[in-house]
């Protein structure tokens, strides 16, 4: 629709809505003003105090780099925090990828159900879920009890990596399968028929249509979930053990066990550069070159 | 997998019932289309034509019946194996490939490998008269362009059966009118056996070597467009193909005459009917002509009306004729024919013979035999 319309009753209300956008551009500022200055207040200040205190404590210089990268154990962490991350993803993409699909093949009803089983972990706080997964998982836990009473032993699950990537998953699945079931709506599903009519079978329909048209949700799923597992503190310090320590868990001891800021801020500025080359590399992989579903 | 074949498949459909829990889809259809034939099932939304195609294209199991293809049963046969072209009327393209890719998909599924493939690709864009754009993406296109790729994607391979859902549903007039004739073309170069779903009923005239008639799950009558046309055998068809007048009455007989009461005239049939019954009786526009009141002929069949509604066709006009029993009556007049204005008083003329007897669908109290 042109503005210049030629009929008044349109050409009014466009009008109106014009003289409502010049309004916006002069005034809108002071509209996201609250949210910049809390932005720049709690979250762009502490940053910046951080990075300079890991060029200036104790003495201004690169040390605490030097001292990061020359510690085997930090890049130990560092490498096993990367790990545990992408298992973390590949657990979320496993489990939500089938289940991102079912909410869009069943009818409003379940589909509702099933986004609130999705959202209902949002509602609970992760100390309380964490603990829960401790129940769980104990080696005198539920899931143990399970596994000996069908007479296979027991398994080491609290305090192992494992434990720390189902836990981890589990708090993060909802952040894969959002992205997920938000592109998978989008797909066509009569271009499954028009494959099969080709002469594809259901399983290369789904690899060689479906699967590339929900390659952007799962791009989307797996970067969000990749960066939040990053950062990752009350979950793999509750479930984890010493040799499953992340590079969170790393930070907050030097911070506030030993009170060395310098090292501590590196650390963070370490896990902060790597989240954003990893962002930038992905970057080209979210944008979609061409519209999903089939022209109306 | 894929033998290129240039003769068409015959398809056989012997009592073919489909059912919805109790919604009775496809209610005992029997077709037979012959080798390269263009059949159309033309019939209004929910009539069974789509669950037909379906049916052949393997989308849908059906309840009972046999199901043959090309002289072999598919009963069973997934989608995927029966090698029979589909287009849709959504198009379905592959939005993530290009058109060629989308063209050369199904040979890739076949193995057929490239510089074969490639000929091939280019040789069915050709046929649809898309040959440059070949590097486009779907998006990029318009729907009829859409739609002729979508077409170049379900000949590529070669099937001797294709099947279409209302391929031109979604476009305009003009852009359709085209698009019939090239699938008309496509049809005699390629000896296919088309198999096309409308609700179009000058769409399956232009069309179809044969029409099958879709009405509540059954077949009314399948035949010629001018089989249809001319001699329709249900009140159904004759209302759905082409334009007609229809009247009701009741039949009088005595002795070897029927004659038939409509709106307090007689007039005289050449079929002859129980005494009672009540037929109705189906005009084409083109058999009825109009005279100023009292000018006709004593000895022609005539029934007195109004003028309501007179619409200049260029080639012609065409009239409403309001009847004294409120019925109206549609006619054609060619251009060098008298011309009335609305509100006229005029009789309207036709021959006994070319009056057709039908059943009325609704409460049939007799058999025409």
């Amino acid at each position: 629709m042109t503005a210049r319309a030629t009929d008044s009753r349109t050409a009014v209300p466009a009008v109106a809505a014009d003289d409502r956008r010049r309004w916006f551009r002069g005034q809108a500022f002071w509209l996201v003003a609250p949210a910049l200055l809390l932005l720049v207040i709690c979250l762009g200040l502490p940053l910046a105090i951080v990075t300079l205190r890991s060029f200036s404590e104790p003495q201004w210089g690169w040390q605490n780099y030097a001292w990061f990268f020359g510690t085997p154990v930090n890049l130990t962490v560092l490498q096993r925090t990367f790990t545990i991350s992408a298992w973390v993803t590949l657990v979320c993409l496993i489990a939500g990828y089938p289940y991102a699909y079912l909410m869009t093949a069943v009818g409003p009803k379940m589909r509702l159900i099933l986004i609130l089983c999705v959202l209902v972990p949002f509602w609970v706080s992760g100390v309380v879920r964490t603990l829960a997964w401790v129940i769980l998982l104990q080696d005198s836990g539920v899931i143990n009890s399970v596994i000996r009473a069908a007479g296979l032993g027991s398994v080491k699950l609290i305090r192992t990596q494992t434990g720390v990537v189902i836990g981890m998953a589990q708090v993060l699945l909802p952040f894969m399968i959002l992205p997920l079931y938000s592109v998978m709506k989008t797909i066509d599903l009569r271009l499954m028929q028009a494959a099969r009519s080709l002469g594809a079978s259901p399983a290369r329909a789904f690899a060689q249509v479906y699967l590339p048209l929900s390659l952007p949700g799962v791009y989307a799923g797996a970067i969000i979930v990749f960066i939040l597992a990053l950062g990752f503190y009350i979950t793999p310090a509750l479930l984890g053990g010493p040799r499953s320590t992340m590079l969170s868990t790393l930070i907050q001891n030097q911070v506030l066990s030993l009170l060395n800021w310098g090292r501590g801020g590196a650390m963070g500025v370490v896990l902060l550069i790597a989240t954003f080359v990893l962002l930038a590399l992905a970057a080209p992989l979210t944008r979609q070159p061409h519209k999903t579903g089939s022209g109306r | 997998m894929a033998s290129p074949s240039t003769r068409g498949a015959a398809i056989d459909l012997r009592s073919v019932a489909k059912h919805y829990g109790s919604f009775v889809a496809l209610d005992n259809v029997s077709l037979h289309i012959e080798p390269g034939e263009f059949m159309t099932l033309l019939g209004p939304s929910g009539s069974g034509k789509t669950t037909t195609l379906n049916v052949i294209a393997g989308f849908t199991e059906v309840s009972s019946g046999s199901l043959d293809v090309g002289g072999k049963s598919v009963i069973g046969v997934p989608a995927h194996k029966r090698n029979i072209g589909v287009v849709f009327q959504h198009y379905a393209l592959f939005p993530h490939m290009t058109v060629s890719r989308n063209v050369a998909y199904p040979l890739t599924l076949r193995g057929i490998a490239n510089p074969d493939r490639e000929a091939r690709v280019r040789k069915a864009l050709d046929m649809v008269k898309m040959e440059d754009f070949g590097h486009r993406f779907p998006s990029e296109l318009s729907g009829g362009q859409q739609q002729r790729v979508a077409l170049a994607r379900a000949i590529v391979f070669d099937p001797p059966l294709l099947l279409m859902d209302e391929p031109l549903g979604a476009l305009d007039k003009k852009l359709r009118e085209w698009l019939q004739l090239e699938i008309k073309r496509i049809h005699r170069e390629l000896g296919t056996t088309f198999v096309y779903v409308t609700h179009d009923q000058e769409e399956a005239l232009v069309l179809s070597d044969r029409i099958a008639v879709f009405n509540q799950g059954r077949i009314e009558q399948i035949g010629t467009g001018r089989q249809l046309y001319d001699e329709p055998e249900t009140l159904f068809v004759g209302k759905f193909v082409g334009d007609s007048t229809i009247l009701r009455g009741a039949a009088s007989t005595s002795g070897d005459e029927t004659a038939i009461d409509i709106a307090g005239r007689k007039v005289a049939t050449a079929k002859r009917l129980p005494d009672g019954a009540k037929p109705v009786m189906l005009l084409r526009p083109e058999k009825l002509s109009l005279a100023r009141r009292g000018k006709a002929g004593q000895d022609r069949n005539t029934l007195p009306g109004r003028v309501g509604e007179a619409i200049y066709l260029g080639s012609g006009s065409k009239y409403e004729v309001v009847l004294a029993d409120a019925s109206k009556a549609i006619v054609r007049s060619t251009l060098d024919a008298e011309t009335f204005a609305i509100g006229d008083e005029v009789d309207l003329i036709f021959a006994g013979s070319d009056v057709k007897l039908l059943a009325d669908d609704e409460k049939a109290d007799f058999t025409l035999t």
